[in-house]
């Protein structure tokens, strides 16, 4: 495993996302999810809105990298907000 | 309405031919004759340049190293994608469309994002200049393809059979071995052809993959180009000894493939 | 067809995951790790956080080259898609010259690339290529070594060469599901050949388009070998796409950090237009049912 070159932080990232994705599916146990319509434009599910969570995350902290100088956690706090109301309203 | 059809059909296959006409034609002439001036048939018709090919352990080597991951490739991608398209299309379960989605993904993945650690994880688990190497690395790309190709086939066989076998008293491997596999076969001659294609052209991972024992034919030419100067001849005959397997292939699923070319879902 | 529900289904689909999962999980776990450090070899490496991808963010030469990749992309989409379909309508519909048509249309995707790299390279060359020599017979000063117009034509062309045949016969595939029914229909009503396409074969064709875009767009974003052999990106960096300079940076300079932070966003670049054409496909799906 040396060569892969872990760090603490690609650790806890990797660990949240595993954590996430046993979540969802305890979560999809105890209540099956129904595709519904919210604010997006098509009907999703609720792993459909965690990957698009996820996705545009990803992308607006390339954003945030890309335009500001800002420090990091800013957008990273910003992102969990937008998370939180796409799987509730999305 | 049928010559205009006929026109378009004729020149775009001359545009088609052309280029590959030229490569053969090229490796049937010597050296001093391609840079000479421009012929459209070899002047003196040598075989000079194939013989090179067959007498250089350095140059058939490659031909077996090809062969041998492509195949390696072909049995491995079909055998786990077989069941696993048989669960896509018979069954929904738990996070299905995500899976399949992700399968998708790999397949769009460029090959460049992951040459480094493929290098990395394939020396430290000792597969390093192995085909097994190569064909893993290439299942990353075919096996999602097998799974979709092989999915639209499945979905094709009425669910019925499935159940009057079992009603039969089949167990599952035995329906899946004995009945169902045979009554898909143009489906896994279209997706060993699609396998066979897309791991026989890759080049970038081929070569980052491997050194010395397991090196490609793709890799050989393009080294053999920059170490001596360019050799013309011998390099067209390379070229032009790559697509005989492909032709081959084509041949033994020429019926088929209007079919698999449906990519499922269609 | 109607799916039941059934979670043992997993067991199925679980070989699938595990070899995909060794080869792409596995790898895209190191990338992230690489992409936040400074890495000479996995003993001596140090935590940089973000900065690799502040720092690729706002490389010029990246946005050319990115620029430049979306730029192909897009003219391969342009000249390939319409070309496919004419190709596709111009195949015979019956016959042994079904056959031999698509073994021919066949035979470009079935080259190693590299061998297309080749062919062209040889095929285009004034000296001893038939174009370059007809064209330099027609008094066009042609060289795709020194002039970067000439070298983006020709790399144009041999895209077309090598992958018009796929839409072409992706297309052809998705016409002879078209029941003669329609035909016959359009024949009574004394339809013309541009409303049949119009209003009959254009809607079949649909989803077997979104496939073929798909595919084109993907493979085409990350096209590496045919012109790294044709033109090794050259002249200057005049066709250089994402795949050379990514792999420039990884193989040429072992610069293991930034090519990792390149990567994930090369990564994330080709997950979003796939999901999007993806949701697009998926979605029209269920418009038809």
């Amino acid at each position: 495993m040396e060569w892969m070159a872990w760090t603490l932080p690609t650790t806890l990232f990797f660990a949240g996302i595993g954590i996430i994705l046993l979540g969802m599916t305890a979560w999809q146990f105890a209540t099956p999810t129904l595709s519904r319509q919210g604010f997006l434009p098509i009907a999703t599910t609720r792993g459909d809105r965690l990957f698009i969570g996820l996705l545009s995350s990803g992308w607006l902290h390339l954003l945030w990298l890309g335009f500001t100088d800002q420090v990091l956690w800013i957008i990273s706090v910003v992102c969990v907000v937008w998370m939180l109301l796409l799987m509730k309203w999305g | 309405m049928k010559t205009r059809k006929r026109l378009v059909m004729t020149i775009y296959l001359l545009f088609l031919l052309v280029p590959i006409y030229w490569l053969l034609i090229m490796s049937f002439k010597s050296n001093q004759e391609i840079l000479g001036g421009l012929t459209l048939w070899p002047e003196n018709f040598t075989f000079d340049n194939y013989h090179v090919i067959f007498t250089d352990p350095s140059w058939y080597m490659g031909y077996v190293n090809s062969m041998s991951y492509v195949v390696l490739n072909m049995a491995i991608s079909l055998t786990v994608a077989l069941p696993a398209a048989y669960a896509f299309s018979r069954y929904r379960f738990l996070g299905d469309k995500h899976l399949f989605f992700w399968l998708l993904t790999n397949r769009m993945a460029p090959p460049a994002v992951f040459l480094l650690p493929f290098f990395q994880l394939y020396s430290s688990v000792g597969l390093f200049d192995t085909p097994l190497a190569v064909a893993l690395a290439h299942c990353l790309f075919n096996v999602p393809l097998a799974v979709w190709i092989l999915e639209g086939f499945m979905s094709g066989v009425p669910k019925e059979i499935d159940e009057t076998a079992y009603i039969d008293g089949y167990s599952f491997p035995r329906f899946f071995l004995t009945l169902f596999i045979p009554m898909i076969r143009p489906g896994i001659g279209v997706t060993a052809f699609f396998c066979f294609m897309f791991s026989w052209v890759e080049l970038l991972l081929a070569r980052t993959l491997t050194a010395t024992e397991a090196k490609p034919i793709a890799a050989v030419m393009t080294r053999t180009v920059s170490a001596s100067g360019i050799d013309w001849g011998v390099l067209a005959a390379a070229g032009a000894l790559t697509l005989i397997p492909g032709i081959l292939v084509i041949y033994f699923v020429r019926n088929h493939v209007a079919k698999g070319f449906a990519l499922g879902r269609v | 067809m109607q799916r039941t529900h059934n979670n043992r289904a997993w067991w199925l689909v679980l070989p699938v995951v595990i070899v995909v999962a060794f080869s792409a999980i596995i790898p895209m776990m190191t990338v992230v790790n690489y992409s936040v450090q400074d890495i000479f070899d996995p003993s001596t490496r140090f935590f940089v956080g973000t900065e690799w991808y502040r720092e690729i963010l706002r490389d010029e030469r990246l946005h050319d080259s990115l620029i430049r990749q979306f730029i192909y992309s897009f003219a391969v989409l342009a000249i390939e898609i319409p070309l496919g379909i004419a190709v596709a309508l111009s195949m015979p519909r019956k016959g042994a010259m079904v056959s031999l048509c698509m073994i021919l249309l066949a035979l470009p995707l079935l080259i190693p690339w590299n061998v297309v790299g080749t062919i062209w390279q040889i095929i285009g060359r004034e000296d001893i290529g038939l174009y370059g020599w007809a064209l330099g017979q027609l008094g066009i000063d042609y060289n795709y070594a020194s002039n970067p117009a000439d070298a983006w034509v020709t790399v144009l062309v041999m895209d077309v060469w090598h992958w018009t045949s796929l839409v072409a016969l992706l297309c052809y595939s998705g016409l002879r599901a078209i029941p003669d029914v329609y035909y016959q229909a359009a024949r009574i009503d004394r339809a013309s050949p541009w409303a049949v396409f119009r209003y009959i074969q254009l809607p079949k064709l649909k989803s077997v388009l979104l496939i073929g875009i798909m595919l084109r767009f993907m493979d085409s974003f990350m096209i590496y070998t045919e012109p790294f052999v044709l033109t090794g990106g050259g002249p200057g960096t005049t066709t250089t796409f994402l795949s050379q300079t990514l792999t420039q940076m990884a193989i040429g300079q072992f610069d293991l950090g930034r090519a990792a932070a390149f990567s994930l966003i090369y990564f994330l670049i080709i997950l979003l237009v796939s999901w999007l054409f993806y949701t697009a496909m998926t979605h029209q799906d269920s418009d038809d049912a």
